[in-house]
């Protein structure tokens, strides 16, 4: 029986996004057909051009790296039953104040204190932009994926105010450089990786996985956490403060957006700049969908997220590079109606084989 | 004279929230969460200039937004309706899936990634006056009507008491013999058929597609909806409020009073508020977003 139930939670994991990747490839066959280029070609091309060479691969690294953390984002609030649709928003106000920080540190300031402080500010100013819809909603009742939404476009015009007019360097859309709080890439220390944009903060996106992990598998407010987003009364009646957890959860999720900014700001480019991650938040619900909401499951679609972004621009002398952006959004579309549907089954399926168990048992 | 100008203005960028937000209106009240009305939008927008390219006219292109815009509406019943996935996400999804796909069969069919060939579109600049052009468009007209005739559908008939039903107790209607399910499935049609108007008005507007040219517009209507919280006549004075605030910005823009960010901000900060519950709280049908 417990064989059975493995396997049952093995089909409920993996069955659903496979479905989705194997769907969206014969979207995407179709779609390269449309164009008069071979599916085999195209494909080969997008493995060449990611995992086929260290460059490439230490692209799909850098991309990897927001996507955990914005995916990370979308399923922490998932998990308490919330809907953060904002992590556009907060990976920008990470990313802000990371670099704002980085700005008014001296440049005497050894690395060791520098980039933990800037990596402190974007989670703070990250967790600060999950508090509003947070508190909206534990004390007002407001649906959290509306406030979201409104303030992603709320924190990007603030944002693009204030750099544009008080701290751009002429002529750009970006802030002066940062005197403290570099990352180094990773080509500064693995010669193969040169001129990639990957860096030393996959690390901390890897390390923060396994804290989200740890946070909502090991620990009390876990578990708490998980019972309000599975049943909300029931968790309230267990004496669980149902509020308290949303507003939680929401400053955790928006912190762990906001962490992503340091991958762009900290580990690249040492600015801030307008629009420096923009689709990033989306995909991260996309990544989070197809990781299943765990964060080991995260880890490994947003891999498969970061190459496929990666993977457009090495296509794009054949087909254009949108191409991968309608396959993204036809996984989102795949998963959020195969996950549903595929449980249905499977436990119709279950349902059988008990009644068969039990007619087997009755002589 | 200046109090008209900018009268017609505002009527003329109230057009588009006009539409989608009909159309958002008519989805929510029946149950289905409108997140997709940007991608409507783009969808209509895009329909609209591959119609009135290939097919030489204006009218067409009307006809093939309103395809594209049900389309869309179907591939969004077919994910909520028939597979019950969820609501939020596959409207991000949808607006994700129409941005890359209008980009996609931008460069296929003009070889362009940014815009389209300048097409017809209605009235033109030989006709005249700018302001009188305008209202030489059809889709001005249906802006402004549609929805005060939206309200008297849900209102005043017995789909929109159907409609309404199911979007606040549809185990009720259901009880009651109303077919829950294909009148969302009309609802979502509809709201298709009306956010792919807004669209193809702002491409016909600017005779071309650019990539994106709706730009949050229809996020600006579904803040107008929960503005105006579900009441058609509430829903359009909304509109109208965030696209008057729109056109000072733009008749101020030399006078530098507040920077454009901050009247951009209007209706999302409006939106905040009212959810918020600061001043009369929003509430939203009572079923939406819940299929069962």
């Amino acid at each position: 029986m417990s064989g059975d139930g493995l396997l049952m939670r093995a089909a409920q994991a993996f069955l659903a996004p496979l479905l989705a990747v194997a769907l969206a490839m014969v979207v995407g066959d179709l779609l390269i057909l449309t164009y008069g280029e071979s599916p085999a070609t195209v494909y080969a091309l997008l493995l060449e051009g990611t995992w086929g060479n260290w460059y490439g691969f230490g692209q799909v690294i850098y991309k990897t790296m927001t996507l955990t953390c914005t995916g990370l984002a979308f399923a922490y609030a998932a998990r308490a039953g919330l809907f953060n649709v904002g992590a556009e928003g907060q990976l920008a106000a990470g990313g802000f104040a990371a670099a704002l920080v980085g700005l008014l540190l001296p440049a005497s300031i050894p690395g060791v204190i520098a980039v933990p402080v800037c990596i402190a500010a974007s989670m703070i100013a990250g967790g600060a932009s999950g508090a509003i819809p947070g508190v909206l909603r534990a004390r007002f009742g407001a649906s959290e994926v509306i406030v979201t939404i409104m303030l992603n476009f709320v924190l990007l015009a603030l944002l693009n105010y204030v750099v544009a007019s008080h701290m751009a360097v002429p002529e750009t859309l970006h802030t002066a450089e940062m005197n403290a709080g570099f990352v180094a890439r990773l080509g500064s220390l693995f010669p193969v990786f040169a001129g990639s944009a990957a860096n030393l903060t996959i690390v901390v996106a890897v390390l923060v996985a396994v804290f989200a992990w740890w946070k909502l598998f090991r620990t009390r407010s876990g578990y708490e956490l998980r019972a309000v987003g599975l049943q909300p009364d029931a968790a309230e009646y267990g004496g669980i403060p149902v509020s308290r957890v949303w507003f939680r959860a929401m400053v955790w999720s928006g912190a762990f957006a906001g962490l992503g900014g340091i991958n762009f700001v900290l580990g690249y480019k040492h600015y801030y700049e307008e629009g420096f991650a923009a689709g990033s938040g989306f995909l991260g619900i996309a990544v989070a969908l197809v990781g299943r909401n765990h964060p080991l499951g995260i880890l490994i679609a947003a891999l498969l997220f970061a190459t496929l972004s990666q993977g457009g621009l090495a296509v794009n002398a054949l087909v254009p590079k949108q191409l991968v952006d309608i396959l993204q959004a036809v996984v989102i579309l795949a998963v959020a109606t195969t996950v549903p549907e595929v449980q249905r089954l499977l436990r119709k399926t279950a349902a059988s084989l008990v009644r068969r168990d039990a007619a087997e048992a009755t002589p | 004279m200046i109090l008209l100008a900018f009268l017609l203005q505002t009527i003329r960028i109230a057009i588009p929230y006009l539409l989608a937000a009909a159309g958002g209106v008519m989805s929510e009240r029946v149950g289905v969460i409108a997140l997709g009305l940007e991608g409507m939008m783009l969808a209509g927008a895009f329909g609209a200039v591959l119609g009135s390219y290939y097919g030489g006219s204006a009218w067409i292109g009307l006809v093939c937004a309103m395809s594209a815009g049900i389309l869309v509406a179907l591939l969004l019943a077919l994910c909520t309706l028939r597979f019950r996935a969820n609501q939020v996400v596959v409207g991000i999804a949808i607006n994700l899936l129409v941005i890359g796909a209008t980009r996609f069969f931008l460069r296929l069919a003009f070889d362009s990634a940014s815009n389209s060939p300048r097409v017809d579109g209605f009235g033109g600049e030989g006709s005249g006056l700018g302001v009188l052009a305008s209202f030489s468009n059809p889709l001005v007209w249906l802006g402004l009507i549609a929805l005060p005739a939206l309200w008297w559908l849900l209102w005043r008939t017995p789909f929109g008491l159907r409609a309404r039903a199911v979007g606040e107790k549809p185990e009720a209607a259901a009880t009651l013999g109303v077919n829950v399910s294909a009148l969302r499935l009309r609802g979502l049609l509809l709201c298709g058929v009306l956010a792919s108007l807004g669209g193809a008005y702002l491409a016909l507007d600017q005779h071309q597609f650019t990539d994106s040219m709706t730009a949050g517009r229809g996020f600006i209507a579904l803040a107008a909806i929960i503005f105006g919280r579900w009441m058609p006549m509430r829903v359009a004075a909304a509109c109208l409020l965030f696209a008057a605030a729109e056109t000072l910005q733009i008749q101020l823009q030399g006078a530098q009073l507040v920077p454009s960010q901050f009247v951009e901000l209007i209706p999302y900060v409006l939106t905040i508020v009212a959810l918020a519950g600061v001043v009369g709280k929003s509430v939203p049908p009572a079923a939406l977003g819940k299929v069962e």
